[in-house]
């Protein structure tokens, strides 16, 4: 892709919706780390799950396991499933943001929903690494700060969704697919995945659906119909954030 | 296997299958059909996420006040807001709905 002039960072797309991003996922951690404790986890088993395996939907299904009584065993297994989308989006990250040498393991490591939906949302090459690390690395450091936060002030603060939090990781994911849903084929393929996420939540363990899209929405790009590039076709990334 | 155990375990994993992602040979991604699929799989994705954070609670599909922070993000985002006023809307909607008395 050939184009203008970098923007400089501080009118960079990618970065401000990096860490719009950021804020409103990291500001949920502090249900994260409130759950963890009341589900009997220590202080600082509750901040390295965050710190180390620092995947929003594993870390809540790990607790959520833990606080039904269940084995360590279970616990595992429940957040590796849900952590499988990862390689996918490590997959997608690697091609768009090629990191390479000590940065591949720290990319590796900020790889998840929000740095993925960040850079994918971007068309131009540099904001797509910006928005890629500006979301991750963000989203690590608030992410970690409210778990500790949350881990601190326990119950008293009661259900995060009373504060809204949860509305805004759907208005989020949605402002990040909103551009994308330029064109026939890519409205298509987000309908057929959301419906076939909605049928499927009820019938398969926690995460394993997102799997499911994935895989549906491969197969349909993998048929020639319509031609041309959906990302290069996307092109409204940069309006998002004006 | 203490608690411990089992939590550094699971991040290790975490962490592993992150980063297989990342090691997948690059010749692989230069085939333009594996850049096709990457866009319709971003797509699918992402509309798979609204789905599961708007309607999914555990095992089970839910329509609460996170369907008000859905529809008035729609319309922010028809109407062409920023990103970042989308998201405040999305919270102040759930959370203004969650008020008045809706689950």
């Amino acid at each position: 892709m050939s184009h203008a002039v970098p923007r400089p960072l501080r009118s960079s797309p990618g970065l401000r919706i990096g860490l719009s991003v950021a804020l409103a996922t990291g500001l949920y951690g502090i249900s994260f780390g409130a759950l963890s404790v009341a589900a009997g986890l220590t202080f600082w088993q509750t901040v390295a799950l965050s710190a180390l395996m620092f995947t929003g939907g594993s870390q809540f299904a790990f607790v959520g396991v833990v606080s039904g009584g269940g084995a360590g065993a279970s616990a595992l297994g429940a957040a590796t499933l849900l952590g499988l989308r990862n390689a996918v989006y490590g997959m997608n990250m690697n091609a768009l943001v090629r990191p390479r040498g000590w940065r591949r393991l720290l990319a590796a490591h900020v790889t998840i929903d929000e740095s993925n939906a960040t850079a994918s949302s971007q068309t131009d090459p540099l904001e797509e690494r910006r928005g890629f690390w500006a979301a991750g690395l963000g989203v690590w450091v608030l992410w970690n700060t409210f778990t500790v936060l949350g881990a601190l002030l326990g119950d008293a603060l009661g259900d995060p969704g009373r504060w809204g939090l949860d509305g805004a990781a759907v208005a989020a994911f949605l402002g990040l697919l909103w551009p994308r849903l330029s064109g026939r084929e890519p409205v298509a393929v987000a309908a057929v995945c959301a419906l076939v996420t909605a049928l499927a939540i009820p019938v398969l363990p926690p995460g394993v659906p997102i799997l499911v899209a994935a895989v549906v929405a491969a197969l349909m790009g993998r048929s020639p119909r319509g031609g041309g590039r959906d990302r290069v076709a996307s092109g409204g990334g940069a309006e998002a954030a004006a | 296997m203490t608690m411990w155990s089992w939590v550094l375990a699971a991040c290790a994993l975490a962490y592993a299958l992150k980063l297989v992602g990342h090691l997948v040979p690059d010749r692989w991604l230069d085939d333009p059909r594996v850049g096709r699929m990457a866009g319709t799989m971003t797509v699918g994705l992402l509309a798979a996420l609204v789905v599961m954070n708007a309607f999914g609670s555990g095992q089970a599909l839910a329509v609460d006040a996170r369907l008000g922070a859905l529809l008035v993000a729609a319309v922010a985002l028809w109407l062409r807001a920023p990103f970042l006023l989308v998201v405040v809307l999305g919270a102040v909607a759930a959370g203004v709905l969650r008020l008045l008395g809706a689950a």
